[in-house]
């Protein structure tokens, strides 16, 4: 029988006069999917690229990043402290979420809280936008229920609508992302050493940083960089939370195509929004690099 | 037994804190779908009432038209994406394939990389190819962002379909082409079905790239909420943002079911 030669199935559309060679099949059936890559996310990209170089005319130059640091100078450093100190808190958060479902002794309080984290998670950034947007403003609930709780004061009534609301609704959204990822990897720790630990009578949070952060450490980073990523590339929070000055370049992006059809500057914001990311990426590929040459 | 109740009054702080941070803002957009009348300082709407219900889902109503385009635009996106992802999938869980973990990698980069500039540029090109306003450039835009999720699980639910099945059925003398249609892809089904909804809901929430490309005839229904919500009323994007909201958290509800752990370990390998 012919078909007990062949080891690797040739799938395709029609029967080949020849069968042709595996590797090729692969690359075929590969080619659509990543041609959709090139046509509609590689070339946009690279054109953006090149637009930010360019002047009206067309020639080289670097104009439209000295108009970008001119007019967006400050929400340059803006963007970078707001997802800065959201990756932060981020951090911190997911790390004791996992922690506590990994270490927690009380397993009612465990599961109270590993249905409670996760709710965010699968909430679109749009509605997390808008749910923040009418919870933090001044007259928000969130306020309305403080001053009927006697906590603060009709007038001591703050609206959250600037940085802090960016914040508070990327925090909001990410963390249950990052501690999924996190209570994942401890969850498949080897529990010897957190128990030799527990025996030797390290505390919780001892063994917490000495033992467990260490470890899942990788996994970490990488779900702390997407968030970072993915903060850079939200457009509806900052713009329904905070779209007046300063704010973040996402939304000066999208002002100078809006009211000034400004490709260039636009485009230099991108290109800063690139460094910013690659900045991140490259934290992590040397990390990465050292991990691999300690172990 | 007095520690273990002393211990749960730090517990309950922390927890109580936890869940107001959760659902506070979850409530409060409950609060605003079902109130009629609302304002400071009263902490709980004076009136509630279905009056925004029936203005959203009356017949031809805007919210009713936006959910119909985004409806057809997710639907189309998965299309598109099975539609190139079945073929790729296949092709990196079973074939020998150079350069497999760059192909890999190339399926995450418009995740990867920050999408604002990328998108203005493509509603760029798009304008020039008249794609721009277009359904079919909105559905190529998600199709795009999508791919990671559909290629990326529909290669982990082959790679995870048994080998051994596939090599009775073709040494029982089916063709290559029937062992596929017949005993590959009904095992890997769940995987790509999740894949699938994957793709449908990531385009059912897309905001940004619809933004850019959509304008200004393509509304989908966050494009909607955003324009009711930047208008002030909160009701009516208090609605949408709910409707918007079923099926994300319907499928958190039953995500376990299709993907499987042995599908699930293989993701990005």
């Amino acid at each position: 029988m012919s078909a007990l030669s062949q080891t690797e199935p040739a799938i395709g559309g029609a029967a080949p006069p020849r069968p042709l060679p595996p590797a090729l099949w692969g690359v075929l059936l590969v080619l659509p999917a990543l041609a959709m890559v090139a046509l509609f996310f590689l070339y946009p990209l690279g054109f953006s690229v090149v637009s930010a170089f360019r002047d009206g005319d067309g020639a080289w130059s670097v104009a439209n990043f000295t108009k970008a640091f001119a007019f967006y100078g400050r929400d340059i450093l803006f963007t970078l402290m707001i997802v800065a100190l959201s990756v932060a808190i981020v951090a911190v958060l997911a790390v004791a979420i996992g922690g506590y479902l990994t270490l927690g002794r009380n397993t009612t309080a465990v599961a109270i809280l590993r249905w409670l984290y996760r709710w965010p998670l699968f909430i679109p950034f749009i509605v997390a936008a808008q749910m923040m947007r009418s919870f933090l403003a001044k007259n928000g609930l969130m306020n309305a229920m403080l001053v009927n709780g006697g906590v603060i004061e009709p007038l001591q009534a703050v609206s959250l609508l600037d940085w802090r609301g960016i914040v508070v609704t990327f925090v909001w959204k990410q963390t249950p992302f990052v501690a999924l990822m996190v209570a994942g990897a401890m969850a498949s720790l080897d529990r010897s050493g957190i128990e030799a630990a527990r025996d030797l009578g390290a505390g919780r949070l001892r063994i917490l940083a000495d033992i467990i952060v260490p470890q899942v450490r990788p996994t970490l980073v990488v779900g702390l960089i997407l968030s970072f990523v993915t903060m850079l590339s939200v457009l509806s929070v900052p713009m329904m939370i905070n779209p007046n000055n300063p704010t973040m370049i996402t939304v000066d992006m999208a002002y100078r195509i809006n009211a000034h059809g400004d490709y260039g500057v636009a485009n230099a914001l991108g290109v800063v929004s690139y460094l910013m990311a690659g900045l991140v990426a490259w934290i992590y590929l040397s990390h990465g690099v050292r991990r691999g040459a300690g172990s | 037994m007095r520690a273990d109740a002393l211990a749960w009054i730090p517990r309950g702080i922390v927890l109580g804190l936890l869940a107001f941070a959760v659902f506070g803002p979850i409530s409060n957009l409950l609060l605003w779908a079902f109130a009629e009348k609302w304002y400071f300082p009263h902490a709980l709407p004076l009136e509630y009432g279905f009056a925004f219900w029936e203005r959203v889902f009356r017949p031809r109503s805007n919210a009713m038209e936006s959910l119909f385009t985004s409806v057809i635009i997710a639907l189309s996106t998965v299309a598109v994406c099975l539609a190139v992802s079945v073929p790729a999938g296949y092709a990196l869980a079973r074939l020998r394939l150079p350069l497999r973990s760059p192909v890999l990698l190339m399926f995450l980069l418009p995740q990867a990389f920050p999408g604002v500039a990328v998108y203005i540029n493509v509603a760029r090109i798009f304008y020039t190819l008249g794609l721009n306003g277009t359904v079919a450039g909105v559905v190529l835009v998600h199709a795009v962002h999508g791919l990671v999720f559909s290629v990326w699980i529909t290669t982990a639910a082959f790679a995870a379909v048994d080998r051994s099945l596939e090599e009775a059925a073709r040494n029982l003398g089916a063709s290559p082409l029937r062992t596929f249609f017949e005993v590959t892809l009904p095992m890997a089904a769940p995987g790509v079905m999740a894949g699938a909804v994957f793709v449908f809901l990531e385009s059912l929430d897309e905001f940004t790239g619809t933004y850019f490309v959509g304008v200004p005839d393509v509304t989908t229904l966050p494009l909607l909420m955003f324009n009711a919500s930047m208008g002030g009323n909160y009701q009516i994007a208090a609605i949408t943002a709910l409707i918007l909201l079923v099926p994300s958290v319907g499928f958190m509800l039953v995500i376990e079911r299709f993907l499987k752990a042995d599908v699930l370990a293989r993701i990005g390998h």
